[in-house]
C-alpha cells in the first residue's frame, strides 16, 4: 500500500473543507482523492470509486468543446499543470455520469513540496454555465 | 543499538520538584551502536548528554527533526562543538527557499547566541534532507515530511531488524479523513510503521487539543491512537506540556489507558531512561 506524503494529505484536508469541487492527482494524473461538490458535479462518489488511474477517470468525463467535439487530454488544464508544473486555467463542456453537460470553468496549480518536489497537482472547478 | 532520553518536555524547558521524574529538559534522544553516535535533536537536554560522552569519541551525527527553538536551545551548550577535533555532521530539514545552514545561523548569532556558527572550531558539514534515505554507519535512516508547522521531518533508524522511529512534535490527526482509521492518509504512519518503539508527540489533553488543532501537536488519546494504527511494539509518549506535573502525567495516562485495550505497550517517556532494541 502506497502511504501520501503529507503536502497531499494536506491538499486533501483542504479540499475536504471546501465548497467548491476540487481534484487531487498525483504526478501521473492518477486521481488520488475528489471532495463531495466534486461527487455532485461527477456523478460519482470517491468512497465508491477511491483511486482512479488518469486512463479511467479521463475517459469517464468525456471533455469537449462548445461544438461537441472531444477535447484531447493536452489541452486539458490539469493535463498543462502536470506537463509544465505551472498553474493552468480554461473552460470546457463535460458530460457526468448522470448524462447531465455542464460548462465548466477549472484552475489547476502544481503541489511542489519543500524542496522543489513535484508531487501532483490540485484541480478547482466550478460550473460556468 | 541503545536509545537514552536526555529530554522529552516539549515547548519551553521548565524545571521543579514537580517534574522530578519525566524531567524538564526539552527533546534530545541520544542513540549508539559501537562507535556510532546519533543525537536526535538539539533540545536542553543535549547539554547534560555533551557531559557524558567518552573522551574518546570524534565523530557525531546530529540529526535536528525541525528548528523550533525547544529542539535547538541547546546547540550553543554542546561542548563538542567547540572541540576542533571533532567532526560534527548536521541533518536537518530542507526549506523552499532558506537554507539549512542560514536558518542555523539565526540562533548561532547575537543577539541569540554570542559564538557565530562559522567560529565553532569543530569540523562537519551540514546535510539537507527531505523525504530521503540515508546511511550513517550501518543506521539505514529514512527521514518524511510530517505534520507540523514550518518544515519538519520525523525519523525511523534501522539497525538490522531493530527499528527507532521518533516523531517527537506531530499532529497525526489534522489530515487524515478518518483518523485513526486510514494508514495511507496518516501524516508519519510509513515512518512508525512496525517499529519496535516509536517516540510520539502527546502533548495536550484531550479536552485541551480541541482548541489547539493545527498547532502541530497531539492529544495523548491521539497518540496512542498513531501508536496502535502504526502497529508498533512500545510507544513512547513524549513532548510533555510543559505546565504538567508529574502526577498530572500520571493521571492523563491513567485516563488514557485504564478502559482500553491496548494492542500496544504505552509507556510515558522519561528522561534518564534508556532502552536497548
Amino acid at each position: 500500500m502506497a502511504t501520501q506524503q503529507i503536502e497531499i494529505i494536506l491538499s486533501r484536508q483542504m479540499a475536504d473543507c471546501l465548497s467548491i469541487p476540487v481534484f487531487i492527482v498525483d504526478t501521473k494524473g492518477n486521481l488520488l482523492f475528489y471532495n463531495e461538490p466534486a461527487e455532485e458535479l461527477l456523478g460519482l462518489r470517491f468512497e465508491e470509486t477511491g483511486f482512479m488511474p488518469v486512463e479511467e477517470w479521463s475517459v469517464i468525463f468525456k471533455p469537449q468543446n462548445e461544438k461537441g467535439e472531444l477535447l484531447p487530454h493536452v489541452s486539458l488544464p490539469l493535463v498543462q499543470t502536470l506537463i509544465h508544473k505551472i498553474p493552468s486555467h480554461g473552460q470546457f463542456w463535460v458530460n457526468n455520469l448522470k448524462g447531465e453537460m455542464h460548462k465548466i470553468s477549472v484552475t489547476s496549480y502544481p503541489i511542489i513540496g519543500r524542496p522543489k518536489r513535484f508531487i501532483g497537482a490540485v484541480a478547482l472547478f466550478w460550473k460556468s454555465d | 543499538m541503545n536509545i537514552k532520553i536526555w529530554g522529552c518536555r516539549g515547548s519551553i524547558p521548565s524545571p521543579g520538584p514537580e517534574k522530578s521524574i519525566y524531567g524538564s529538559n526539552t527533546s534530545c534522544i541520544q542513540v549508539t551502536d559501537g562507535n556510532n553516535c546519533i543525537i536526535l535533536d538539539g533540545g536542553s537536554g543535549i547539554q547534560r548528554l555533551s557531559e557524558s560522552l567518552p573522551k574518546n569519541i570524534t565523530h557525531i551525527d546530529l540529526l535536528l527533526t525541525h528548528l523550533h527553538l525547544d529542539h535547538i536551545i541547546g546547540l550553543g551548550f554542546f561542548q563538542p562543538f567547540y572541540n576542533p577535533k571533532m567532526t560534527i555532521n548536521i541533518w536537518g530539514p530542507a526549506a523552499a527557499y532558506v537554507s539549512l545552514k542560514q536558518r542555523l545561523r539565526r540562533y548561532f548569532s547575537p543577539p541569540l547566541f554570542p559564538i557565530r556558527l562559522s567560529e565553532l572550531p569543530c569540523k562537519g558539514e551540514i546535510f539537507e534532507i527531505h523525504n530521503s534515505t540515508f546511511r550513517i554507519g550501518d543506521f539505514k535512516i529514512t527521514s518524511e515530511y510530517i505534520c507540523h508547522p514550518g518544515p519538519t521531518v520525523g525519523y525511523r533508524l534501522q539497525l538490522g531488524k531493530a527499528v527507532f522511529t521518533y516523531i517527537p512534535d506531530h499532529e497525526p490527526a489534522l489530515g487524515s479523513s478518518d483518523f485513526p482509521h486510514n494508514q495511507e492518509w496518516t501524516s508519519g504512519f510509513k515512518l512508525a510503521r512496525g517499529a519496535d518503539i516509536l517516540m510520539q508527540d502527546a502533548q495536550y489533553k484531550n479536552e485541551d487539543y480541541k482548541n489547539r488543532i493545527g498547532w502541530g501537536h497531539s492529544s495523548m488519546e491521539n497518540a496512542i491512537d498513531f501508536g496502535e494504527l502504526s502497529g508498533v511494539k512500545k510507544l513512547l509518549l513524549f513532548h510533555h506540556d510543559p505546565m504538567h506535573t508529574d502526577e498530572q502525567l500520571m493521571e492523563l495516562y491513567k485516563k488514557n489507558t485504564q478502559n482500553r485495550k491496548l494492542s500496544i505497550e504505552v509507556e510515558l517517556a522519561e528522561e534518564g531512561k534508556s532502552y536497548n532494541i
